[in-house]
């Protein structure tokens, strides 16, 4: 029957809903009003699991994870800045939890560092198609050196 | 400079990225390696109930005047399971070391019949119940433990259990340091 044409795509879409659950735990929350909840969601955006090391507390199953997103909503609760509260956590478990590491001596080459190649690389490949580009350039024939060129394209005995 | 030895720029460049990133992979080196935020530092300020006796505290104030290990473990973490008899056998070996527990988000009845049963190597023990505790020491997960000496400062963090290569390897030659 027609109906069994549709089976296919709807399995697909079936499917492709269930995805969505398989990345951050769904907690059920509230909070005191939508900035507090829009700082909220972007500060675990930006820390990193201490255990899952590859994750954002935002993406992260560990109990830890939890725990510190526990505490980050009890921070912003008490009316803590977000300044106070990135403190807080590279207090405890230092900058490397932070996915935006902070400007200092220590990460300026973390910051700079690719874009002072890519400048580098850039001055070296100009430096090179220039130095290339050096060779004489022929240019066009004059009358003369056409009608030279001519005999000696058409003399076979020069062969 | 000569223009020849200007060629050999990118292959220099080449070989020391090659260098850094093997370097990075050698032997030994742990990527899942992060050092402790509190190394060097004072003991968290903290006071916490007694695991033994609910109505009586531990505070951080105790750890001072000696060499202190801090373990944070709890019943339901297979590797502090694990860890166990060795801390049993480090307390008994070692009576110089004062050995504090601290039970890790757990149930403390649970906790009490864990040591009942298997023996208990600590010292001091005292509870974390919602793991408030465990943040304050930048922990992940238990089991974890601090060396903490005579002035309150830690000293070192182990992220894992202790078995006796651990000890052999890197405690035992830190306790030579601090004592």
């Amino acid at each position: 029957m027609k109906t069994l044409r549709y089976v296919p795509m709807m399995l697909l879409a079936f499917l492709l809903l269930g995805s969505a659950y398989a990345a951050a735990p769904i907690e059920d929350l509230t909070f005191a009003s939508a900035e507090e909840e829009a700082r909220y969601n972007k500060l675990i955006a930006e820390l990193r699991c201490p255990k899952c090391l590859n994750s954002n507390l935002a993406g992260s199953d560990a109990p830890i994870a939890a725990s510190l997103r526990a505490e980050i909503r009890e921070q912003l609760a008490e009316g803590r800045s977000d300044a106070e509260i990135i403190e807080f956590m590279t207090a405890r478990y230092g900058e490397f939890v932070l996915y935006r590491p902070r400007l200092s001596a220590g990460t300026a080459l973390l910051w700079f560092g690719p874009l002072a190649l890519l400048i580098a690389g850039f001055f070296i490949l100009r430096r090179m198609l220039i130095l290339q580009r050096g060779e004489p350039d022929p240019g066009t024939l004059s009358a003369e050196e056409q009608r030279k060129l001519q005999v000696l394209l058409n003399d076979k005995n020069a062969r | 400079m000569n223009t020849r030895l200007k060629l050999f720029i990118p292959a220099v460049f080449f070989l020391a990225m090659l260098g850094l990133l093997l370097f990075g992979l050698s032997d030994g080196r742990d990527p899942n390696h992060v050092p402790s935020a509190l190394a060097n530092r004072p003991v968290p300020e903290f006071t916490r109930p007694d695991l033994f006796d609910p109505a009586a505290t531990v505070s951080s104030l105790q750890l001072r005047g000696g060499i202190f290990l801090v373990n944070y473990w709890a019943t339901w973490c297979p590797p502090c399971h694990a860890e166990h008899p060795y801390l049993v056998d480090i307390s008994k070996r070692a009576p110089e070391i004062t050995l504090v527990g601290i039970n890790y988000q757990d149930d403390p009845e649970l906790a009490r019949e864990f040591l009942a049963e298997r023996g208990n190597p600590f010292d001091i023990s005292l509870v974390d119940a919602d793991g408030s505790l465990g943040i304050d020491f930048g922990i992940t997960a238990p089991p974890e433990t601090f060396l903490v000496d005579s002035s309150g400062t830690i000293r070192y963090r182990h992220v894992g259990m202790i078995d006796h290569r651990v000890w052999t390897e890197t405690f035992e030659p830190l306790l030579a340091q601090i004592q």
